[in-house]
């Protein structure tokens, strides 16, 4: 109805115009390769990389000190004291320590796990279990962190159920951050590694035994190989995400701050300040990504 | 006060207290030579414009849309035929932003906003006047250095609270009296102290080194010389290696008292009232020293659009019912003497020592450290709060 009403002049022609540009992209397929592409570079180009854009040049801004207005006069304040006071530093290389941990400790917990349920795990059972290790992201991100200060309390289930050997909890601060990023992120491990062990073709395997490698062996000169570019790739998730998170810390991490927490306390106040800081983890995952880069991690994203 | 925002808000209500926390104000300190520029106040009030927009802490302006329950914005609706448009601001830098747009009538300015507010010209000074439920306020409100200039009000109180010193009654003994207990003798219960994580916390070091190192000479805890700032800043420093957390969010604070993981800190009355109904063994006092503490006030802007309706909601704001309700549900004393009579927990004032003024008198409300000493010295220049923000990094470490 609406489609008649709008073509007065008839479906014909229309139709006959719709068919002619058609025909024309056809004929010119960058043309529509760039139409195509238009709207979305110009997402990429000026909401992702204007804003960080925007956030570079305000780092080289100043504030008042009475209205914490921005003053928009060039200077190096903001990267001189960020180099040269003693805290920040010790926060950036504290917030890389994290998100390194957190990492490593993904690795080792999530390698056995998805080496069972790609390669171990009854076939039938497989979608299964990943579906099972995808269920806590389908729970509130705040919730889950709540859940591990209750955890990690004082005379809570950590503690209680370490009393028997004659330990208690972490209880907050640094360790409690670590322990409960790792469960955070760890499925974002997990996922990659499967797949990569479920592609990990047989053969391969077979082959290496019957050249006489022993398990060990095999699963250092084949395994690992074949399945490190997975473990880079999931890298970039629970590096990236650690190093950004201020949430977990304030809920868990007793008194420690990491780089989100300064970044944090300085938005209201000192915009420009929280601009210069905020460019420490951009540079950091840049040079992360980077490295990733030779691992060919980028390519199995 | 101040560091409650977005994501880490798990709940409504945490938004709300975070908020109030922000809800910092002025010490009773005069404002040094503050000349805030020449602005006439309204004399007399005109016919209402049909509504009027305002700038709010979470649970200030309530209009049942959280809980039905909760609703004092239909009635004035209704009976003054002022449209309410809100919003809800999550730190004082973030209302004086808005302010600056001139597109709001009135906000509930703290201590540290409304001082930058009367400075700028963005707020009016009130006629009180034309505001007849001001006469009921707690006299203890009026005239302070964060809502007036030489004897001219910028603005209605709205309520206050106090930074109190909370303990575990069974864990800690002999019960405190002094701030000592988290500081000098923080040691005692090292890895379970707590304090408020903010920048002007650095106050209550101030306000317990006024009492215990006269050599100092501090007068105002919102004015410190870079001297007397560096002796805070170190006493805090002292402080961290005991403090097993800082705290903001006032769910936090409720779950670490519960659980054992603080026993002794600063807390807020409705935090000490909520934990102690969930069955934690806890006690809030005013120590010896006095305490830091927060006030808020609602100003008209400078630009308003809809000035009478302003005026309309402040005294609606501060009428007794109306104020005994805000006053409950967001947990603090409120501001008008006859609001005692109508809450719905008849202990509520009492608690909240909301006509007690000689309370109130131990209280250096929030104030915003600016360079010219708020205690009126001019030899010396203070550390602004840009200052305080920086040290409170260094101070966390």
């Amino acid at each position: 109805m609406t489609l008649v009403e709008a073509q007065p002049a008839g479906p014909a022609a229309p139709a006959g115009a719709v068919r002619r540009l058609a025909g024309a992209l056809h004929r010119r397929p960058r043309l529509q390769l760039t139409l195509l592409l238009a709207a979305p570079l110009l997402w990429l180009a000026v909401l992702y990389l204007g804003s960080l854009t925007v956030l570079f040049v305000s780092a080289f801004w100043t504030t008042d000190s009475f209205t914490s207005e921005v003053v928009k006069v060039w200077s190096t304040d903001n990267f001189h004291e960020l180099f040269t006071t003693p805290v920040y530093r010790q926060v950036v290389l504290r917030s890389i320590g994290v998100a390194l941990a957190v990492t490593v400790l993904c690795v080792v917990i999530a390698f056995p796990v998805a080496f069972y349920t790609a390669r171990v795990a009854r076939p039938k059972w497989r979608p299964l279990l990943v579906v099972a290790i995808l269920t806590p992201l389908w729970a509130s991100y705040l919730v889950k962190v709540y859940a591990w200060r209750l955890i990690l309390s004082e005379g809570g289930p950590a503690d209680w159920l370490l009393k028997p050997l004659g330990l208690s909890g972490p209880g907050y601060g640094l360790p409690a951050t670590v322990l409960t990023l790792t469960y955070l992120w760890l499925p974002y491990m997990i996922l990659p590694v499967h797949t990569a062990l479920e592609q990990l073709p047989d053969n391969l395997l077979d082959a290496s035994a019957d050249l006489g490698a022993r398990p060990g062996r095999t699963f250092r000169s084949v395994v690992v190989p074949m399945v490190l570019p997975a473990v880079a790739a999931g890298s970039i998730f629970t590096f990236s995400l650690s190093l950004g998170d201020y949430i977990t810390v304030q809920i868990v991490g007793g008194k420690t701050q990491l780089i989100g927490n300064l970044v944090y306390s300085n938005f209201e106040l000192n915009l420009p300040m929280a601009a210069a800081l905020g460019t420490v983890p951009v540079v950091v995952i840049v040079v992360y990504l980077l490295a990733m880069r030779r691992t060919g991690a980028l390519s199995s994203l | 006060m101040r560091p409650i925002r977005t994501l880490q808000v798990a709940a409504a209500a945490a938004v709300l207290l975070a908020a109030t926390a922000c809800g910092s104000s002025g010490s009773g300190s005069s404002a040094g030579g503050l000349n805030p520029p020449d602005l006439k106040e309204p004399t007399k009030l005109g016919k209402t414009e049909g509504e009027v927009n305002l700038i709010a802490w979470a649970g200030y302006v309530e209009d049942g849309s959280n809980d039905p329950k909760v609703d004092w914005v239909s009635d004035f609706e209704q009976q003054t035929g002022c449209q309410v448009h809100s919003k809800t601001a999550a730190s004082s830098d973030e209302m004086v932003k808005l302010m600056k747009t001139g597109e709001y009538d009135a906000v509930s300015a703290s201590g540290d906003a409304s001082l930058r507010l009367i400075a700028s010209g963005d707020a009016a000074p009130v006629n009180t006047d034309l505001v007849p439920n001001y006469k009921d306020i707690f006299s203890g409100l009026k005239n302070g250095a964060w809502n007036s200039v030489k004897g001219q009000m910028y603005g209605i109180p709205h309520g206050r609270g106090a930074n109190l010193l909370m303990y575990n009654t069974e864990k800690v003994s002999p019960a405190p009296t002094s701030w000592s207990a988290v500081f000098d003798d923080a040691g005692t219960y090292k890895g379970h102290v707590t304090a408020y994580d903010s920048p002007i916390y650095i106050a209550d070091a101030a306000l317990y080194l006024k009492a215990t190192k006269p050599e100092l000479k501090i007068k105002d805890p919102y004015a410190l010389d870079q001297k007397q700032f560096d002796a805070a800043v170190a006493l805090l420093k002292k402080q961290n290696a005991d403090i097993g957390e800082y705290w903001s969010d006032y769910l936090k604070e409720v779950s670490a008292f519960k659980s054992g993981d603080s026993v002794v800190g600063t807390t807020w009355q409705v935090i000490a009232s909520l934990a102690a109904d969930e069955g934690a063994k806890v006690n809030a006092i005013v120590p010896k020293e006095g305490s830091t503490g927060w006030s808020d006030t609602w100003m008209v802007s400078a630009k308003a659009k809809h000035p009478n309706c302003a005026y309309k909601w402040l005294d609606w704001i501060v009428s007794p019912k109306v104020n005994a309700q805000v006053a409950e549900y967001f947990g603090e004393a409120p501001a008008n003497s006859k609001a005692c009579a109508e809450t719905s927990d008849k202990n509520f004032c009492t608690v909240y020592h909301a006509a007690d003024e000689s309370y109130w008198k131990k209280i250096a409300f929030w104030n915003t450290p600016i360079e010219q000493c708020l205690d009126g010295r001019t030899d010396v220049k203070c550390v602004p709060y840009t200052k305080w923000v920086q040290a409170w990094t260094e101070i966390k470490g």
